[in-house]
């Protein structure tokens, strides 16, 4: 209960209640991620099970009787009867999934390179850094790509559907770390002049415990705020890798593989397999974007850029 | 001044040669090179003599250089899947993705520009409002989302502009040109908004900001004060210094422009170079990616290390020597 009131007084809390755009983002966001953790119950079918799936129910509208059988699928259906909102459940998962790992991943590296880049300096640092710098002359999509292709050309050709998503998480992850390593590496380089950690340094305390007990707690609100800014580019990423089909595996379809599907249909007038997925891929992203866009202003943590 | 163009051009060299390091380590260890060009049925001998020939039993250095030097001379292997060098297979395709990638960074810096001038002098009203919430969801959604919507709208709905391909091409010999017929300018045009929307709002809110920085200088206040009209004001005085920056912003973002181009061909299936680096990473063809890694890499640097060079002619700070 302390802790609860702690929250609820702090002065983040209060600027949180402040932003309408905040509370709807949260909210929207919650709702999503909720739903998608909890997909296995709330879908109405398991878009995985062969059994389940009744070829006479394909194509069915969203909310319209289908002709032949009279289900009624609250998103349609696609060409193998496949509930639409089932699929973008479970698509979420994935979505998600991959899109929390690989910010963890890219976190953990960058946060590690930039505390070590900043608080032992010299040669590391120069090093660190220019590794830093020549990933950033090409934009982080394309870095993916490339770890992607790379990575898939090590896995035998019989396992590469099953480790897709962890190369996939690898990748965006890999892709990502620099924008951490930065600013823990600016914040690092400010922390280390302060009194506390020459106290530390003089009471005799190890440089691990010094970057990892002492700094790592008074950087964490940056990377706070680039990691949910993260969340949102690794969704887009992962959504745009498995678009072009060099995501995640048809057996794991996520919302970037349901709108690859539902593109072929265009054409035909079955608008409801591409619609749905696009606008959940949609509000998703621009709900964790903006909440991360919330989190900076509220923090307001120097940030580089 | 000199010595600031030479630690420049020291870095860009040190950026290339690592890349180079990764195609390298590309060819070397992803997948055994024996294995792809060897059938099933070899012997030892044969295995032996192939690494004799390909180098494969020389030092790690000599062989990192043999692979530099022949990539210089524009050998960088033959294609796994199309049996072919895979740098004639890249330069075959290139035309299509420049056309592609000039064609819309004309767009989004004329526009860009343009709405940004606009939305600047007129900070406050409706237009104002709609184009900058417009260019809001123009940046949160995903390109290839903006190139279904389009596809939607004016191929299927609509009807009036092609979805796919790039029309019919003239061949002018060494360059195959989609912008000399009609069905090829049409073809284009999808295409190249979708590809240069996003930069087109950042341009235009960096001219924005820019703009409405240098309108509240004394400078503009003394030209007010002398009674100029407005429309002097604003294009005489401010948008001059307004592009400055703007132009080597920009410059930077043809970069950006070449590597989105692969999200863009493949939502339209534009038979350009982002097409061909999709199908070879499908694929794990080791050449061709090695080969647009390498392409793509000399343009990036080579573009970073010009627009460096436009700071150095334009901030007159850094020429004197204070760097960084």
């Amino acid at each position: 209960m302390a802790m609860l009131k702690r929250i609820i007084d702090s002065d983040l809390f209060w600027s949180f209640r402040q932003s309408p755009v905040a509370m709807i983002s949260a909210f929207v966001a919650l709702l999503l991620m909720l739903s998608a953790v909890f997909a296995p119950l709330i879908a109405p079918h398991n878009p995985f099970d062969p059994a389940s799936l009744n070829l006479m129910n394909g194509f069915s509208k969203p909310m319209e009787p289908n002709q032949f059988t009279q289900d009624v699928f609250l998103f349609g259906t696609d060409d193998q009867g496949r509930d639409v909102f089932s699929t973008i459940l479970h698509g979420m998962r994935i979505s998600l999934f991959v899109g929390f790992a690989a910010v963890l991943f890219a976190m953990v590296i960058g946060v590690v390179a930039g505390l070590v880049a900043g608080y032992v300096g010299g040669r590391t640092d120069a090093f660190i850094m220019r590794i830093a710098d020549i990933q950033l002359t090409f934009p982080s999509i394309l870095v993916a790509m490339l770890i992607f292709g790379i990575a898939k050309g090590f896995t035998p050709v019989d396992m590469r559907d099953q480790v897709a998503i962890w190369v996939l998480i690898i990748s965006i992850g890999l892709s990502d770390w620099v924008q951490f390593a930065r600013v823990v590496r600016g914040a690092a380089l400010v922390e280390k002049k302060k009194e506390y950690v020459e106290a530390a340094a003089l009471v005799g305390r190890k440089p691990t415990a010094i970057i990892f007990l002492h700094i790592l707690p008074n950087v964490l609100s940056p990377v706070l705020v680039i990691a949910t800014i993260s969340l949102a580019l690794a969704i887009i990423a992962e959504a745009t890798l498995s678009f072009l089909g060099i995501g995640a595996p048809p057996t794991e379809p996520s919302l970037g593989t349901l709108i690859r599907i539902g593109q072929g249909y265009l054409f035909s007038g079955e608008w409801w397999i591409l619609f749905f997925p696009a606008v959940t891929l949609l509000l998703l992203a621009l709900s964790v974007n903006l909440l991360g866009d919330w989190l900076r202003d509220a923090l307001n943590p120097k940030l580089d850029d | 001044m000199i010595s600031y163009i030479l630690k420049r051009a020291m870095q860009s060299v040190v950026v290339l040669f690592a890349v180079g390091l990764v195609a390298f380590g590309m060819f070397r260890f992803v997948g055994d090179p024996i294995d792809n060009l060897l059938g099933q049925e070899r012997t030892e001998a044969d295995v032996e003599r192939l690494r004799e020939l390909l180098g494969l039993n020389d030092p790690f250095v000599v062989q990192y250089w043999n692979f530099l030097s022949g990539a210089f001379q524009g050998d960088m292997g033959v294609s796994y899947r199309q049996g072919r060098p895979a740098l004639e297979i890249i330069l075959e395709r290139l035309p299509a993705t420049l056309e592609l990638a000039m064609v819309s960074a004309a767009l989004a810096m004329v526009m860009g520009i343009l709405l940004g001038i606009y939305t600047a002098i007129n900070r406050k009203g409706f237009i104002t409002t709609t184009i900058l919430t417009t260019s809001l969801i123009g940046v949160s959604l995903p390109t290839f989302l903006i190139g279904i919507l389009l596809i939607y709208v004016f191929a299927v709905e609509f009807g009036i502009l092609p979805s796919f391909g790039r029309g019919e091409v003239v061949d002018l010999g060494w360059w195959k040109t989609g912008l000399l017929t009609w069905s090829g300018i049409k073809a284009l045009i999808l295409p190249a908004i979708t590809l240069g929307l996003y930069q087109m709002t950042l341009i235009m809110r960096l001219v924005r900001s820019e703009m409405s920085e240098i309108l509240k200088q004394d400078y503009i206040r003394f030209a007010r004060a002398r009674g100029l009209t407005e429309k002097t004001i604003n294009f005489r005085h401010a948008v001059k210094n307004t592009l400055i920056p703007v132009i080597t912003v920009a410059g930077l973002q043809i970069g950006s422009i070449i590597a989105f181009s692969i999200i863009t061909e493949t939502v339209f299936q534009w038979p350009g170079v982002g097409l061909l680096f999709i199908d070879s990473v499908q694929f794990v063809d080791i050449p061709v990616m090695a080969s647009y890694l390498m392409m793509i890499s000399v343009m990036f640097v080579g573009i970073n290390f010009i627009v460096d060079m436009l700071y150095l002619a334009i901030d007159p700070r850094l020429r004197d020597g204070k760097e960084d």
